[in-house]
Formats: structure tokens, C-alpha cells, sequence
């Protein structure tokens, strides 16, 4: 979405409940301005705005923030909408671009969220370990994964709470329908602080090392309607198939081939169903807690079959 | 419903009579390379499809290679896998198994014409494994469940593939929600049959006590399943 259709949007949504006034327009008479008549988009703002304010015959501290309302982070799966945070700014990063201003995590009970300020939007800064309440941010979505945009019209106040960020825990329920290539034996490179999972026993960062072995399955969840990769670390895998690290290396060492580790954890768990729990990491859930449903309780699902 | 992020197919819920009245097959886009729907009755496309049932049945049709044929009985019909030298692992698995088994198995759609003009539907798996009855029996919950939320949609103004699947087929959306409805009563009887403590505690969780439940619920089955498969 361009700087300008946020704006436009914005001011639409300050004055929905007072003007029949729609994004589309107020984004054009923007364009004017800033492309035409080389207005400062800030400048650009205020006139449109004061117009506005003129057609409804309103002052200009009359004006709400429009209907945004406030979200747990985790609750955020769609694109554009504007919404209002309580969060804690869990960590900053270093921004990119010359046009963001400040980068990095905040959080509130659900979890954590990506957020990004603008040069451009003015905003005062925010300091890692305070909380604010951020009224009208705008989400934004990449490859399935949310993040918060703060923009000019996005209003901060710091707030004495202590917010307890929690780690975007989700609980997806489905059979298990693939597992993909890197599960089952795998070798991850040893430097210090790297994990990555090594390819031909090559790291994409440190080249040719001597790997060290793991067990990890990342698989597909699948409900019929949705899909969710899942990744079950050694801890979670040996839970799930009830192999271990050493049965795993014997028996790759006995076929001198370690993909028959992932063949063998297939056949006890491709196809079954499962439940589980974690944190999400971009697209995938981490599994903490996994359980399988168990038998189907078919009285209930008749009475809500019957019910449809 | 679109993404804006190429994400993995989801694999449908469909039970074998639905799966094979489905002749219509299309694309989203013109790509040479675009993924191939076919067009479920009750108005939905399926470019995947996971279930479960019972293999009752296994042939090498092939000339000069291995290709197998399964047969895979559902409370409604049979669907048929087809695994050759490109599905090695399905292949291999249909050639140890010994049926009758309850198989889960993941796989694609596939149509072809045969020569009075019937299009035959069948299955070219990506996986298949041998599991349990309350594998089985959860399938058929979750189906006639899904099955009957299609059917439920079916009239929704917007909803594509039922305005297509009207074009497409002469066919009543209404008879699958029978079949799945029927299906879920089939297993309410076999859960009675089965006795109250096993089927309906939730006790297959875990460990050696699951074993135990989990295969005297499969000898029960079997039994109930006869029944089921005859008059296909």
C-alpha cells in the first residue's frame, strides 16, 4: 500500500462516521496536491483534512480515530486493517532502509509482532522495555507472515504497565499429510551460534564442517480447509515416533544411508492425527505439546452433523 | 479462497461416491504449469485429497513395469490408487501390504476418458500407510462433517465452485449429505457395537494400553465393515 492510500485511508476512516467520504477520492485529491502541485504530503494532509472538517462542519479535536479497535497481536491474520495495541516494545532492530525510523518486535499476552515506523511519519521514539498503547497502526502481510506499520496518524502513549509478552502459542489440530525434505537424521553445523541444518554437509554460512547429528521432522498439518507446517524438534520427534537419537544413527549407520530414518518415522506417523501446541515462527508452529485426538466421539459429531 | 502467497494445496475431504462422480477437471489460470483442480459436486475444487479406508483389494496391472492397482473401500464407495515406477514409495507400499488393511493415503486427483466416453476418476497417491480403526473412524466423522458444510454452502450467493459444479454436473448435492449422514450413523452403530468403554473414552492416546483398545476396536470393525463395502 503507498504512503498516499494509507494516508487517504486514514483520513477516510477519521471522518466515517461524519462524511460520506471514501479513500478512493480523498486519495486522489491528495495525488493532486503532492504529484501536481508539489504540496508536502504533511501539507497535503492538513488542507484535505481542514476540508473535510468544513464540509462537517466540525472542529478539528472532534474528530475520533475512526473505527479501529484494539487487537491482540496474535489475533492479527489480516492485511490492511487498522488497529489499535497495548504492547511493550520487546526489541529494536537495525533498520534497512533509510526510510524507517525504528524496527523491531513488540508484544502483549498473545505474543509478539513485527512493527515498522517511518522517517516520513514523525513519530517520537519508542524505548525498548516501555509499554504504549498505539492507536490506529495499520497491518501488513509477507508470505503468511503479520507485522504492524505506524504511520503519520498513529497515536503513542506510554503507559506504566508491566505487559507480559507471550510467545504466540497456536493450537492446530489435523493429519499429518507430509513430511518434508530435512526431517528425520539430519546434521547441523556446529559453529557457535549456528544451528543450520547442513546441505550435502555444507552450511549456507560456513561452508564444509563436520556436522553434528539431530532429529527433527518438519511436517504438514492438514485439516481439509487449511494447511500448517509444523516442526518437531528432537525433543518433540522422539515423543512422536518413539525413536531416539542413537536407534536413528544405528540405523542409518546400517543402511549407510540416513534418509531411511525419516521412511521409518513416516510409516508410524504420516497419515494419523494429531493435535499440537507451540509457538509460531513466521509460517511454522513450533510444537511444545502434541496429543492425538484419540477416538472420534461419533454421538457429538452426529448431533452436530445433524445441526448443519 | 485466494492467497497472496503460493502456499501448498490443501488436501479435500471427500468420500469415495463423490470423489468418482467428479469427471470435471480445470485449471485457475492459463499457465501451462497451473496446478489442476478437479470439481467436487458439492462445490469445491480439490487438487488434493487425503483418506482413509480399507484396502480390500491389489493388482500389478502393468505391462512392462510395476504398476499397482488398489482398491480402497469408504461406508460409500471405493476409490482406486494407482501407483507406477514415478510413486515408488506408494508402489512399494501396495505391493507389501496384504489387504484387507485400513490405509491413509494422501494423492491427487487424476481423470481419464475411456472409450464409450466415461470419465473415470482416480487417485495417484503421494503416500500411503497402514493405520488403525480410530484413524478410520475419525475420517469418516471429519468427512461427512466437511461434506455436509459443502452442501450446507452449496446455495451461498458468491460460492464459485457450486455455480460451476451446477454447470458442470446433473447432479443433487443432496445425496451426498444422505450418504455422509448415513456414513456417521454406521459408526454410531459400530461404536455401540464396540461397547461404550473403548470407542467413546479417548483412551487410544497413548502407549502400550492404546495398542490393546486400538486392535480389539479393528477386529470389531472388520467385522461391521463387511456389510458396509457390499453392494458396490
Amino acid at each position: 500500500m503507498s504512503e498516499l492510500r494509507q494516508e487517504a485511508e486514514a483520513i477516510a476512516e477519521q471522518f466515517s462516521d461524519h462524511l460520506e467520504v471514501g479513500p478512493d477520492e480523498i486519495e486522489e485529491r491528495l495525488e493532486n496536491l503532492v504529484n501536481e502541485y508539489r504540496v508536502p504530503l504533511e501539507e497535503a494532509r492538513r488542507s484535505v483534512t481542514n476540508s473535510y472538517l468544513d464540509d462537517a462542519g466540525m472542529e478539528r479535536d472532534e474528530l475520533g480515530r475512526g473505527g479501529t479497535e484494539q487487537v491482540r497481536v496474535n489475533d492479527i491474520d489480516e492485511d490492511e486493517r487498522w488497529v489499535d495495541l497495548r504492547v511493550k516494545l520487546v526489541d529494536l532492530w537495525e533498520p534497512r532502509s533509510d526510510s524507517i525510523s525504528q524496527v523491531g518486535l513488540v508484544g502483549d499476552e498473545s505474543g509478539t509482532i513485527k512493527f515498522v515506523a517511518f522517517e516520513t511519519s514523525d513519530l517520537p521514539e519508542l524505548e525498548e522495555g516501555k509499554a504504549y498503547e498505539l492507536s490506529n497502526v495499520v497491518t501488513d502481510e509477507y508470505e503468511g507472515s503479520y507485522s504492524v506499520k505506524l504511520n503519520r496518524t498513529t497515536g503513542i502513549t506510554e503507559i506504566d504497565e508491566e505487559i507480559e509478552v507471550g510467545d504466540n502459542a497456536e493450537t492446530v489440530e489435523g493429519a499429518l499429510v507430509d513430511i518434508q525434505s530435512g526431517s528425520g537424521l539430519i546434521k547441523r553445523c556446529p559453529e557457535e551460534d549456528c544451528t543450520r541444518v547442513l546441505q550435502n554437509g555444507r552450511c549456507s554460512e560456513h561452508g564444509q564442517v563436520e556436522g553434528e547429528f539431530d532429529l527433527r521432522i518438519k511436517g504438514v498439518l492438514d485439516d481439509g480447509e487449511t494447511v500448517t507446517e509444523v516442526i518437531f524438534d528432537r525433543e518433540a520427534t522422539e515423543e512422536l515416533t518413539g525413536m531416539g537419537l542413537e536407534e536413528a544413527k544405528d540405523m542409518a549407520m546400517d543402511a549407510l544411508d540416513t534418509t531411511v530414518v525419516a521412511e521409518e518415522m513416516a510409516e508410524d506417523v504420516l497419515g494419523r492425527y494429531y493435535r499440537v501446541t507451540g509457538p509460531t515462527f513466521g509460517r511454522y508452529v513450533l510444537v511444545d505439546e502434541m496429543e492425538e485426538p484419540g477416538a472420534v466421539d461419533v454421538e457429538s459429531a452426529l448431533i452436530e452433523a445433524r445441526s448443519i | 479462497m485466494s492467497q497472496s502467497t503460493p502456499t501448498r494445496e490443501v488436501a479435500r475431504r471427500v468420500f469415495a461416491s463423490e470423489f468418482n462422480d467428479a469427471g470435471y477437471t480445470f485449471k485457475e489460470s492459463d499457465d501451462e504449469r497451473a496446478p489442476v483442480y478437479l470439481l467436487l459436486p458439492t462445490g469445491e475444487s480439490a487438487n488434493r485429497v487425503f483418506f482413509v479406508g480399507t484396502l480390500t483389494e491389489k493388482e500389478d496391472v502393468g505391462e512392462d513395469s510395476e504398476y499397482w492397482r488398489g482398491r480402497i473401500v469408504d461406508p460409500t464407495g471405493t476409490f482406486f490408487v494407482y501407483a507406477g515406477q514415478y510413486q515408488p514409495e506408494a508402489a512399494s507400499k501396495l505391493r507389501d501390504l496384504e489387504p484387507p488393511a485400513y490405509v491413509a493415503v494422501v494423492g491427487k486427483p487424476r481423470t481419464y476418458e475411456t472409450d464409450d466416453g466415461t470419465v473415470r476418476v482416480s487417485v495417484r497417491p503421494e503416500s500411503i500407510t497402514e493405520v488403525d480403526a480410530s484413524v478410520r473412524d475419525r475420517w469418516v466423522a471429519e468427512t461427512a462433517q466437511r461434506t455436509i458444510e459443502r452442501v450446507a454452502a452449496f446455495d451461498d450467493e458468491g460460492n464459485e465452485y457450486a455455480r460451476m459444479a451446477r454447470e458442470e454436473y446433473d447432479l443433487d448435492p443432496e445425496t451426498y449429505k444422505a450418504a455422509a449422514l448415513s456414513a456417521l450413523e454406521d459408526l454410531d452403530e459400530t461404536d455401540e457395537l464396540a461397547g461404550d468403554g473403548v470407542a467413546t473414552e479417548g483412551g487410544v492416546s497413548d502407549g502400550a494400553t492404546g495398542d490393546a483398545t486400538g486392535s480389539d476396536d479393528a477386529a470389531l470393525d472388520d467385522d461391521a465393515e463387511v456389510p458396509d463395502a457390499a453392494g458396490l
